[in-house]
């Protein structure tokens, strides 16, 4: 296969098996989850569970006090590099192109140097984040063999998009090739393991604010 | 000419003056892609050079390669090269032909055995050997006794290079490269559909000057002319950089002069010289004109996606997928929850509720 | 003919500076002018190698201007040498005899060696004259 058809397949072929899974895989689970529903609350509701439910969704995304000085790290660097990918990921012009020759969508992107130096400390926090979780005893030891996985996956398409935005060591043609590839590693891995934490956070909250709303008390 | 004759006096005696020589040296390092300070270690390896001899098979091709290098009427600095080697076969610009042209092939393979340059365009078949054959031979068994005897071999061509358009899906020749088949010569690439002549020319000249083959970069390409992507010596580069883009032939980024990469460049993955040896004597290149690269010089270019579509986006119909994908994804799910109501209804029909009785039995 | 500007005004509106290699060509050519004056020999850039804009190249020569020498001769086509505005920096632009052109250089020099009567040429003449005298 040269270079020229491996580019091909990956944006072919490889893309479409990628977005099935992607699609279906989160599709299923997430309706497998809703389906299991919860058990009808006989008690009288005290309070609103679709406002309790709202409101813990926004209120969970902020760290409390105590929380944040326990795992200050844990939380900063959380949110640098989610804010990262974000832009990384949806604020990079190629990508909004490729967003819009799909799907027609498209929307305003940040100038290319920007995002360059946001990938830069994505990937530093991203490092750091691998470090902390070797490191510390406790977070060892919750680890396994998943978790590393989809920390490789999440990194992977970073590190391949910034060679290949300054072309270091290989073609061009392969640096692209591989970053595809990489990112549809990414989204054949997505539906089953906790990168589902994507969709399943918000609902999880939706949840327990909805539990603590029903009860007229704050989660 | 006689086959002795240095390039030198072969100039001198077609009444090129010294002063012309020069000239001649400075275009050439120019072509070559050398500094212009080595003009005068070139003027001193050309005047006193031999004239190589050079056989030239052409096999499944269109041709457009050598009128590339011919097409001009007047002597050029290409044309001057050009015949300043002794050509002993072509049978597009021969007089002879053939019994006779063969002949002459074969004579000049005999006497210049181990030392004649051999230049070839156009792919091979290697299916059936009847789809091309030049006086009843075969081009694979052609180029395997004319590959023997050669100092080293010049693929002209994207075609001769990498099987270009013959070798193109669904190959119905089984079409291949001239490095597809011979493994132990010197092998140049020049690929370019057609490839520009100053290369052609200048590869000539560099195996003239040095009796050297230039630096190649992995795809046995010359570093001096393929080294850098037309993307990175493009003069709309800083478009690119600035995300302005051309949407359309005739809309107002067109009109600017805009990056043509969403109307498919293929720029960004395809090395050559374009950008700045240009075509037409200087005159301009593609992306000058306006229209996006179309990689004419990479493996497998026409197999490459439309022409027209930006390199990263997706050949295949994505939304579709997705569609459908969406679809199944319910189906499952749905046949998923109802397996696990199923399972939790199971689970609580089981359930058998302890009571003390139970467990003063235990006792 | 077209000017080369022309051709490309065709095609494209403006010919501002894309590139923006013009300004580092004229630092590059003040540095060798000030070679030449501390003896440290010429300088040639070969034009043809850079990537310009359609316009930045006759953005580069109209800078540099005319100077006091504009010489043309022939030999394997024509072949212009200009003196530009600032003495020691020469244009010299090569012809085929279609008046195509086939190199464009940048010569920082006393005199582009092409403008000297060359030893060999010399020497062919003096015995031309010399047979004819005879
Ligand atoms: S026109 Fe093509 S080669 Fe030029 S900058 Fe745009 S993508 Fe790159």
């Amino acid at each position: 296969m040269t270079e020229t058809e491996f580019l091909l397949w990956v944006r072919g072929p490889a893309l479409q098996i990628a977005t099935i899974v992607f699609v279906l895989g989160i599709v299923a689970r997430i309706l497998q989850m809703v389906m299991l529903g919860r058990k009808a609350n006989l008690a009288e509701a005290r309070g609103s569970a679709l406002a309790g439910g709202l409101r813990t969704m926004v209120t969970r995304s902020v760290p409390d006090k105590g929380t944040f000085q326990r795992s200050t790290f844990t939380i900063v660097s959380g949110y640098i590099f989610h804010i990262g990918l974000f832009v990384t990921i949806f604020l990079f012009a190629p990508h909004i192109l490729l967003v819009d020759e799909v799907f027609g969508l498209s929307w305003p992107a940040l100038p290319t140097p920007v995002v360059d130096a946001t990938a830069v400390v994505t990937i530093i926090t991203l490092l750091a984040v691998l470090i902390h979780r070797l490191k510390d005893p406790v977070m060892r030891f919750l680890s396994g063999f998943s978790d590393y996985l989809v920390w490789l996956v999440t990194f992977l398409p970073l590190l391949t998009g910034y060679i290949a935005f300054h072309r270091i060591g290989l073609s061009p043609t392969m640096l692209i090739a591989l970053h595809i590839l990489s990112v549809e590693l990414l989204m054949v891995l997505f539906p089953f393991t906790k990168l589902m934490h994507t969709f399943s956070l918000f609902i999880a909250r939706y949840y327990n604010g909805a539990i603590a709303g029903y009860k007229g008390v704050h989660s | 000419m006689s086959k002795d004759e240095t390039l030198g006096e072969a100039l001198r005696r077609q009444g090129v003056t010294r002063r012309g020589f020069l000239k001649f040296c400075a275009a050439t390092a120019s072509m070559m892609a050398l500094p212009p300070s080595m003009v005068p270690v070139i003027a001193a390896a050309l005047e006193s050079a031999r004239r190589p001899s050079v056989i030239w098979l052409s096999f499944q091709e269109c041709t457009g390669c050598t009128e590339s290098l011919t097409r001009s009427h007047s002597p050029t600095v290409e044309g001057l090269i050009f015949d300043s080697i002794s050509l002993d076969y072509h049978h597009t610009l021969q007089a002879a032909s053939g019994s006779a042209a063969e002949a002459a092939r074969e004579t000049a393979m005999e006497e210049n055995h181990g030392k004649y340059i051999l230049v070839v365009d156009g792919s091979i078949p290697t299916d059936n050997p009847g789809y091309s054959t030049i006086a009843g031979i075969s081009n694979r068994d052609m180029l395997e006794e004319a590959a023997k005897g050669a100092a080293a071999i010049v693929s002209v061509g994207t075609c001769a290079a990498f099987g270009g358009i013959p070798a193109a899906k669904p190959n119905p020749t089984g079409a291949v490269s001239v490095s597809d088949l011979v493994h132990d010569k010197p092998i140049i690439n020049v690929p370019g559909c057609p490839p520009i002549p100053v290369v052609i020319t200048g590869v000539l000249a560099h195996y003239l000057t040095f009796g050297t083959i230039p630096e190649l970069d992995d795809l046995k390409r010359p570093k001096a002319y393929y080294g850098k992507s037309i993307h990175d010596r493009c003069y709309r580069r800083p478009f690119y950089d600035k995300g302005l883009f051309a949407e359309t032939f005739d809309d107002e980024g067109a009109r600017k002069g805009w990056c043509l990469y969403k109307l498919g460049c293929k720029g960004p993955t395809t090395y050559n010289a374009c950008a700045t040896v240009k075509w037409n004597e200087g005159t301009s290149f593609p992306i000058e004109s306006g229209h996006p690269c179309l990689g004419c010089s990479e493996p497998g270019f026409w197999d490459g996606g439309s022409f027209y579509s930006a390199i990263s986006t997706p050949t295949e119909d994505i939304p579709k997928a997705a569609v459908y994908a969406v679809g199944a994804g319910a189906a499952a799910g749905v046949a998923l929850g109802a397996m696990n109501r199923a399972k939790k209804q199971k689970s609580v029909d089981a359930h058998e509720k302890v009571t003390i009785d139970d467990l003063d039995k235990e006792k | 003919m077209q000017t080369e500007l022309e051709t490309a005004m065709l095609n494209v509106e403006l010919g501002d500076e894309l590139t923006y290699n013009v300004k580092p060509l004229l630092h590059e050519i003040r540095h060798a002018l000030a070679k030449l004056l501390n003896d440290e020999g010429p300088t040639v850039i070969d034009l043809r190698s850079l990537p310009l804009a359609p316009g930045e190249e006759e953005k580069l020569l109209n800078t540099l201007g005319h100077g006091e020498v504009h010489a043309s001769l022939n030999a394997l086509g024509p072949t212009e040498v200009v003196e530009t505005g600032y003495p020691g920096v020469w244009v010299v632009l090569h012809y085929n005899t279609d008046r195509e052109v086939i190199g464009k250089f940048i010569e920082v020099c006393d005199i582009p060696d092409l403008l000297r009567s060359q030893q060999d040429d010399i020497r062919e003449g003096l015995e031309q004259l010399q047979s004819g005298l005879a």
